[in-house]
């Protein structure tokens, strides 16, 4: 009874957490000590994973981009190890600065150094471009799953589609689709060089990404709206709101954790998106990535591209600290008894 | 005293992946000099079981061979290890596994332009003295490809170039030369068909379909001693080939997107007139279903700069290494002649069309009936020169195709092009 | 907004009482011209994909866009262990490392996902912080020390080197979604459970997992699925036994060497999408059960 009586309120004080929050917060400070405690063990296992697989290649990575890369000793051909680098490998990137015979130019285009701050401009498009279509797609489709229809289950089947197809093989259809005498072309009775000029080639990748990615987020939306009970859309109705209302003040202050956690999460992937690129253009007409322009870079030195690497880690961590604090998706934190304190 | 204890679990992760991270550390940078002279003079003599490593077997080729050898040599038999069918992703496999002293990659199969930069990281056994093999029987540019800094590393085993297909019903005589091709334009026009393609999207193809053009107008890109030599007149009248001919039209203008199988695709349609490709093309452009040209068709040599010299094509194919971690190399010698004798060799091309290196076979009778595009090919290969040789190649390769891409896409003057080319290729090399 | 003004229009020329039941029937019309829209997006491309599977090679090329010179040799050729292609024992080996990792990242994640959500400790930020921070660093960047670390422990080649990436990989996402979920939760109901006489533990289970089931079911699709995908890691640390299914793909060969096997690909393609699709149908009716379930406590 208590979850209808709820959000009800919820709607009117247009603050649907205040209740819980409310009732969560008595006893919180008798238990503090106890609660630590299981906290750790309980979130410890999760601690421990990461630590493995992901802390240990990034402390190696860093560790390693402050050496250089082994270089050719002219005498025996043969390549010795670098020694300490410094903030060079950094720089390198950053300043866009290549050494030619000992002195320090400009990375001449052709090379890897050149193309850093276009791939960073390149992949922050990319991002920008997708996150929106897919989030605002995906909305869509999640409403249109949500709602109660014969043929529902076919639909959601079919969302799943494009997220279930491996990437690898997303991304060779799409470059097949895209090929000059390819299907795309054919249909639209065409002759768009897809893939052999720039913004063709970007939204061919876009379009790829949003159809691929898109199910990601409507899959999300819709677990969200799930949990929102019909009742509450039935009060607001007796009460007289336009379907508009509905939307703004019960759907998406109800759906917003679920859809910062969402929107954060493809963010973050799109920061790195690598095989669609790569299979599609191969990089070619300012479509390479950052991860891309780190595999490439693996392949000439791995010291630095873990440089590189960290660049991209510490872009992305800045991002997702804007998104966090800013753009309110601290759903999480905000338990945080001090933090809500701020809010209020 | 509380806040401590809170955060004590993840102070002992940070410590662990710190430990961690200097077990590992040193790993990845190439090994010293002198590490890797003591691997290359270790077990020598030693027998026994190893591991052959190549790319995925098409056609079936490798099986059967891994299994006569076993049959014959029950002491030391051969384990087949197939990576996956792309050729970056072989590459990276066996730096990593080179990297981390995998004793269990004893013989490995590496692509022409990779060899140089497993030779100069010391991981692949220099063959001489013990280890020597004959290559006198070999076309002289595949065992270039094998050899860098005057020592052998490896030894060639298939061979590839680029081939011109042409249309035989509309041009009865091959163009000889690059001109003659270029006036032969009017007849693709007058067809409303390409006149001309390649491989031009931006990767690999793109360096070899360039370096093709600036080898046969008498450029380098890569001297002896690893220096860009690119800037030349002779490269850029050989680039300026392609990129007028691109702006001119005589090169359709999807070819920018076409990778091999995409000119494969546009011949067998009939939409063009001349095709750049490989051998492979022949049997699918005959038996494909789709393909409305299979009677129709006939290969010559690269169209050369002069009627008397054949195009410079770009060498494909791989070589066979020994692994200076493997335990077993005496028996890796053994399989690496026997993996190059010319029985091997002949399986290869009959049961897995691909190019022998012995410059004998083009000439069996029997081989060529099979495949009748090796007396074409034999003039090719003899007329190859191969891709840069060069411990940079990931670097170089991507110097090429930046630049020569942005010039055939009009961004930027031949010129241009070339000079950067040069400098981002010394980039490469003085990192 | 089209649809509003079209609303307001059909409701002009009619009696007010048909105008309820005209709206109605507009807003269900309008759900299906939706749905329909959805569904054509999000299967034409795969349609595409199931028509090259079906076609025979020599026609890879033709761009006719429904199905002809059918044939089933793309499948046969997929699953040719003649040709070294081990699909079958690959879509094996996915599978088990797909469940495993779903159900260990589920586990693990609903563990932290309730600390995170609904007790009170110090660290919390640093916690999630370090949590969010695991999906930053790029993905192709981990492989190389990866491969240096499972070398050392003898790991290549055994299902935990896959394993646990894949874990670790599906995890911050695992925990932040359930985190956002629980937060919703009406946890007095939990609290209500633990007067009656359950432990915290038991009132966790029975009152609050079945609210939260399709958050927990949606999450688990999106881990497996995640984890069925998986290729950077599964390229470098499998060996033939341990192959996955991304893996068997990328090492498809056309029979020719430069041909590229598109119709192979195309068909594996088909392969590994099917069984994905039916375990979500056949999940979706648990689920729905499982909200119902909810709903009577």
């Amino acid at each position: 009874m208590s979850t209808e009586a709820q959000p009800r309120q919820a709607v009117k004080s247009g603050n649907p957490k205040g209740n819980k929050d409310a009732n969560k917060e008595v006893g919180q400070d008798r238990k503090a000590t106890t609660q630590g405690r299981v906290a750790t063990l309980l979130v410890a296992p999760s601690l421990l994973l990461l630590a493995i697989v992901i802390l240990y290649p990034v402390i190696n990575a860093i560790i390693m981009s402050f050496q250089k890369d082994s270089g050719l000793d002219p005498a025996t051909g043969l390549f010795v190890a670098g020694g300490f680098a410094g903030v060079s490998n950094y720089s390198h990137w950053i300043l866009q600065q290549c050494s030619v015979a000992g002195a320090s130019i400009s990375c001449p285009p052709g090379t890897l150094g050149s193309q850093f701050w276009t791939a960073f401009g390149t992949t922050f498009f990319f991002t920008a471009v997708t996150v929106v279509l897919e989030t605002i797609i995906g909305f869509w489709m999640a409403i249109i799953m949500a709602r109660a229809f014969r043929g529902r289950s076919l639909l959601r089947a079919s969302v799943l589609v494009p997220w279930a197809i491996p990437t690898a093989v997303t991304a060779k259809l799409w470059f097949f689709i895209f090929a000059f005498q390819g299907i795309a072309n054919q249909l639209f009775g065409t002759s768009i060089l897809w893939t052999g000029s720039e913004w063709p080639a970007r939204w061919a990748i876009i379009i790829a990404d949003v159809w691929k990615t898109t199910p990601f987020m409507a899959l999300l939306i819709l677990a969200g709206l799930q949990i929102i009970p019909e009742q509450v859309y039935e009060a607001a109705r007796v009460d007289g709101a336009s379907a508009w209302q509905r939307f703004t003040q019960i759907t998406l202050p109800l759906v917003k954790p679920a859809l910062m956690v969402a929107i954060l999460f493809r963010t973050l992937d799109a920061l790195r998106m690598y095989d669609l690129p790569a299979i599609m253009t191969g990089g070619s007409n300012n479509t390479t990535t950052l991860s891309i322009l780190v595999v490439d870079q693996i392949r000439q030195g791995f010291n630095s591209a873990a440089a590189l690497s960290t660049i991209t880690f510490i872009v992305i961590f800045l991002v997702a600290f804007i998104f966090v604090r800013f753009l309110g998706a601290n759903a999480v934190e905000s338990t945080n008894p001090g933090g809500k304190e701020k809010e209020k | 005293m509380r806040k401590t204890k809170r955060l004590t679990p993840i102070a002992v992760l940070g410590v662990l992946a710190l430990s961690l991270a200097a077990c590992g550390g040193g790993g990845s940078g190439g090994s010293s000099g002198a590490a890797a002279g003591g691997d290359a003079g270790n077990n020598l003599d030693g027998r026994g079981p190893i591991t052959y490593v190549q790319g995925k077997d098409n056609s079936n080729v490798v099986r059967p061979l891994v299994d006569k050898w076993n049959a014959a040599h029950p002491d030391q038999k051969v384990t087949f290890k197939e990576q996956s069918d792309q050729a970056d992703q072989q590459h990276d496999d066996l730096v990593k596994n080179f990297q981390a002293k995998n004793v269990n990659y004893d013989v490995v199969d590496v692509d022409v332009v990779w060899t140089a930069e497993f030779a100069a990281k010391s991981w692949l056994q220099p063959l001489k003295d013990k280890m020597s093999i004959d290559t006198s029987k070999m076309l002289p540019a595949t065992v270039k490809t094998a050899t860098y800094n005057g020592t052998l590393y490896a030894a060639p085993q298939t061979s590839d170039g680029g081939i011109l297909y042409y249309r035989k019903d509309l041009v009865p005589t091959p163009p000889k030369t690059w001109d003659e091709m270029m006036s032969m334009c009017s007849i693709a026009k007058a067809k409303n068909m390409g006149c001309y393609a390649g491989q031009f999207a931006k990767y690999e193809g793109l360096t070899v379909n360039a370096a093709e053009a600036i080898n046969t107008a008498g450029g380098t890109i890569v001297g002896p001693d690893g220096k860009p030599t690119v800037n030349t007149d002779q490269a850029k009248a050989g680039l300026n080939n392609l990129v007028k001919a691109y702006k001119d039209g005589n090169i359709p203008k999807e070819a920018i997107t076409f990778q091999e199988e995409q000119g494969r695709q546009a011949f067998e349609a009939g939409k063009l007139l001349f095709l750049r490709n490989w051998p492979y093309v022949y049997n699918l452009a005959k038996t494909d279903g789709s393909s409305k040209v299979k009677s129709t068709f006939g290969i010559a040599p690269l169209p050369g700069m002069t009627a008397d010299k054949p195009g410079a094509s770009s060498l494909g194919g791989h070589n066979l290494a020994v692994s200076v971690y493997s335990k077993n190399k005496a028996t890796a010698k053994d399989f690496l002649t026997f993996m190059t004798s010319e029985e091997t060799e002949k399986f290869y091309a009959t049961q897995g069309s691909l190019a022998p290196v012995l410059t004998a076979l083009y000439d069996d009778a029997a081989l060529v009936k099979q495949l009748p595009y090796l007396p074409v090919l034999k003039t090719a290969l003899q007329n190859a020169v191969p891709r840069p040789v060069t411990p940079f190649y990931p670097a170089v390769t991507k110097a090429i195709q930046d630049n020569a891409y942005a010039a055939m896409q009009g961004q930027k003057p031949v010129d241009q092009a070339l000079s950067d080319m040069q400098s981002a290729i010394q980039a490469a090399g003085s990192q | 907004m089209t649809a509003a003004t079209a609303t307001r229009l059909s409701a002009t020329d009619s009696a007010p009482k048909t105008k309820a039941r005209n709206r109605q029937r507009w807003a269900s019309s309008r759900t299906y011209i939706s749905a329909a829209i959805i569904v054509l997006w999000c299967l034409l491309p795969a349609y595409w994909m199931m028509v090259t599977a079906f076609r025979d090679v020599g026609y890879t090329f033709d761009a006719t866009p429904f199905f002809t010179h059918v044939t089933m040799d793309n499948f046969v050729t997929a699953f040719s262990t003649d040709l070294g292609n081990h699909f079958g024992r690959a879509l094996l080996n996915s599978l088990i490392i797909g469940i495993v990792s779903t159900v260990i990242a589920l586990v693990v994640g609903v563990f932290a996902a309730y600390a995170l959500a609904r007790l009170n400790f110090r660290g919390k930020f640093l916690v999630l912080g370090f949590i969010l921070g695991a999906s930053m660093f790029p993905g192709v960047a981990l492989v190389t020390p990866l491969f240096q670390l499972f070398t050392d422990l003898s790991w290549i080649g055994t299902y935990q080197a896959l394993i646990i990436p894949d874990i670790s990989f599906v995890l911050p996402l695992t925990v932040y979604t359930l985190t956002s979920f629980f937060r919703e939760m009406p946890w007095e109901l939990e609290e209500a459970a633990r007067i009656d006489g359950c432990t915290q533990g038991q009132a966790f289970r029975k009152v609050i997992m079945p609210l939260a089931a399709p958050a927990v079911f949606t999450t688990a699709i999106l881990a497996f699925i995640s984890a069925w995908n998986e290729y950077l890691i599964a390229s470098q640390l499998s060996n033939d036994a341990t192959q996955t299914v991304t893996v068997a793909i990328a090492s498809f060969a056309g029979a020719q060497p430069h041909q590229e096997p598109y119709t192979t690909v195309m068909a594996a393609g088909t392969i590994v999408t099917i069984p994905l699709v039916i375990m979500v149908l056949v999940f979706q009716r648990k689920i729905v059960a499982g909200l119902t379930a909810g709903a009577v406590k």
